[in-house]
């Protein structure tokens, strides 16, 4: 109430007091530099009759407008990450599928043109890194054209990977920040995806997380052929990858366990948990300390 | 344990038990007796472990309240149990979901979905001169959430904040993350009681602090 600065407007300011879809925008969109008396404020430029009718308009309208929030944060969070995960991993396969298709065609060209010589190599056509080189020719012909423009598809598709992933890396966290922290953005979303999102994750026991994306050798198993899988996508982690694999079988148990917990906090509570990540390296350095045999 | 609990904390007997408790609707499955007495659990909640601990925390029933980090409400429904108009600021939109339901059985309780990092975001709809601000955020820079939300304190209002070593630093040794951070707060609050709250809540330090006045409310 230092009174010198600029006025100040509170939420309700031009609010007609019935409209509650104006004061939830209000609430959600609206900013002050500092606050004010706002009860007495509401009562002098009549929005409320006196303090007891401003608390009352103010209780339905936070509701209103946190109940609003709280949806589309929601709305937005898992099922977007899980989307993005699949379309990452399509744009990655189909490019690579594409870059074959690329590094054979474009072979069949670069052997026999000499144009612009010197920049067509033979033996640096396959893969993304080769539709890279391919868009640099000057076409000579139609079917030049067409192995040019094809490669410039390939790399669109190879960005577009690239911008998927950091989106993936910049909203699992928000979405699971337990799970993102323990498993890496990536896997994490992986997970989610296998899972059907962070609800059915979380009523995930262990034992499941611990073989996601290893159906089939579990299917397998389970008919009476080939031992049972270790691990199934957890295996892109570090913890199960880096560890000797007379150990990997315990580390993956131990990992699975505590990234069935990770998503249970981030279902049920949201809220980071410093403890359970302890735990976990805890465990890992314990396994991995064992003695293997040679 | 004898000191002065705000009107509207009670330590009522449950279980043969002497606990403290509100009344109010429950929440979170605590029991509760025939008068509609319900036990705040101290090992759930860090201004309910300071009570417990018989820290001077200048509550007397009534006063109006700026809840940081109120998570899905398991304190801060005691709070608006025996405060006045209650604003509970929570971040994430998971907790905030149960905040909602605790909040519809009291009229003086404002969910906000906020980031307490941000008071500008909400600096239009939490009042003025509030007599308190309780402070439970896991967050690192807890010293300057506390100082950008000085604004909303009463000059002679109280900050009471739970400060959680790992969130300022998981390898730090607590004692240098407390010290650092009352050193922080000492910027713009005048220290008045700290107690390791560890009986209760691992690795967290509860202050009781009021604002400086020689400071001019800042940003």
């Amino acid at each position: 109430m230092s009174g010198s600065s600029p006025e100040q407007t509170g939420w309700f300011s031009d609010l007609d007091p019935g409209d509650l879809e104006a004061a939830t925008t209000a609430i959600s969109e609206g900013e002050a530099d500092r606050p004010e008396h706002w009860p007495t404020r509401a009562v002098q430029s009549g929005f409320a009759t006196d303090e007891d009718d401003y608390y009352e308009a103010l209780h339905e309208a936070t509701l209103v407008a946190t109940r609003e929030a709280v949806r589309s944060r929601e709305r937005a969070d898992d099922q977007q990450l899980t989307h993005a995960i699949r379309a990452m991993d399509d744009t990655e396969r189909t490019a690579n599928e594409l870059a074959e298709r690329l590094a054979e065609w474009a072979g069949s060209l670069a052997e026999r043109s000499g144009s612009d010589n010197g920049t067509r190599s033979t033996d640096a056509l396959g893969g993304i890194d080769g539709a890279r080189a391919v868009t640099e020719w000057t076409p000579q012909s139609p079917a030049e054209e067409r192995v040019v423009s094809l490669a410039r598809r390939v790399v669109d598709l190879d960005d577009e990977r690239a911008e998927l992933r950091s989106f993936v890396e910049s909203h699992a966290p928000e979405v699971a920040p337990n799970l993102a922290a323990m498993a890496g953005p990536v896997l994490a979303a992986r997970l989610l995806s296998l899972a059907g999102g962070l609800e059915s994750l979380a009523k995930k026991p262990a034992g499941t997380v611990q073989v996601l994306g290893a159906e089939d050798a579990l299917f397998a198993h389970l008919r009476g052929r080939g031992s049972s899988p270790k691990h199934g996508v957890i295996f892109t982690h570090e913890y199960v990858r880096g560890t000797h694999p007379d150990n990997r079988g315990s580390a993956a148990r131990a990992f699975a366990g505590k990234l069935a917990i990770a998503a249970r906090i981030d279902h049920y509570s949201g809220e980071y948990k410093q403890s359970v990540h302890d735990d976990l390296n805890e465990r890992i350095r314990a396994i991995r300390e064992r003695e293997v045999g040679e | 344990m004898s000191l002065d609990l705000p009107t509207g904390v009670e330590r009522r007997r449950f279980d043969g038990r002497g606990r403290l408790a509100t009344r109010g609707d429950p929440v979170y499955g605590e029991p509760q007796d025939a008068d509609g007495w319900r036990a705040w659990d101290a090992g759930r909640s860090k201004l309910g472990a300071m009570l417990e601990l018989g820290m001077d925390v200048g509550l007397v029933g009534g006063e109006g309240v700026l809840y940081l980090g109120a998570a899905s409400g398991t304190t801060v429904s005691h709070v608006a149990d025996f405060a006045g108009p209650t604003y509970a600021v929570e971040f994430a939109p998971r907790p905030t979901r149960d905040l909602l339901s605790v909040a519809e059985s009291r009229p003086n309780l404002f969910p906000l979905l906020k980031d307490a990092r941000e008071p500008r975001t909400y600096a239009h709809v939490v009042e003025a001169d509030l007599d308190c601000i309780v402070q439970d955020v896991a967050t690192r820079g807890q010293a300057r959430v506390a100082l950008r939300n000085r604004q909303f304190l009463a000059s002679d209002g109280r900050l009471l904040a739970a400060i959680k070593a790992r969130s300022e630093d998981v390898l730090d040794d607590p004692e240098t993350v407390f010290e650092n951070t009352l050193e922080a707060l000492r910027e713009g609050y005048e220290i008045l009681e700290t107690q390791r709250l560890d009986r209760f809540h691992d690795d967290h330090l509860a202050v009781v602090a009021e604002p400086r006045s020689e400071m001019a409310a800042e940003r």
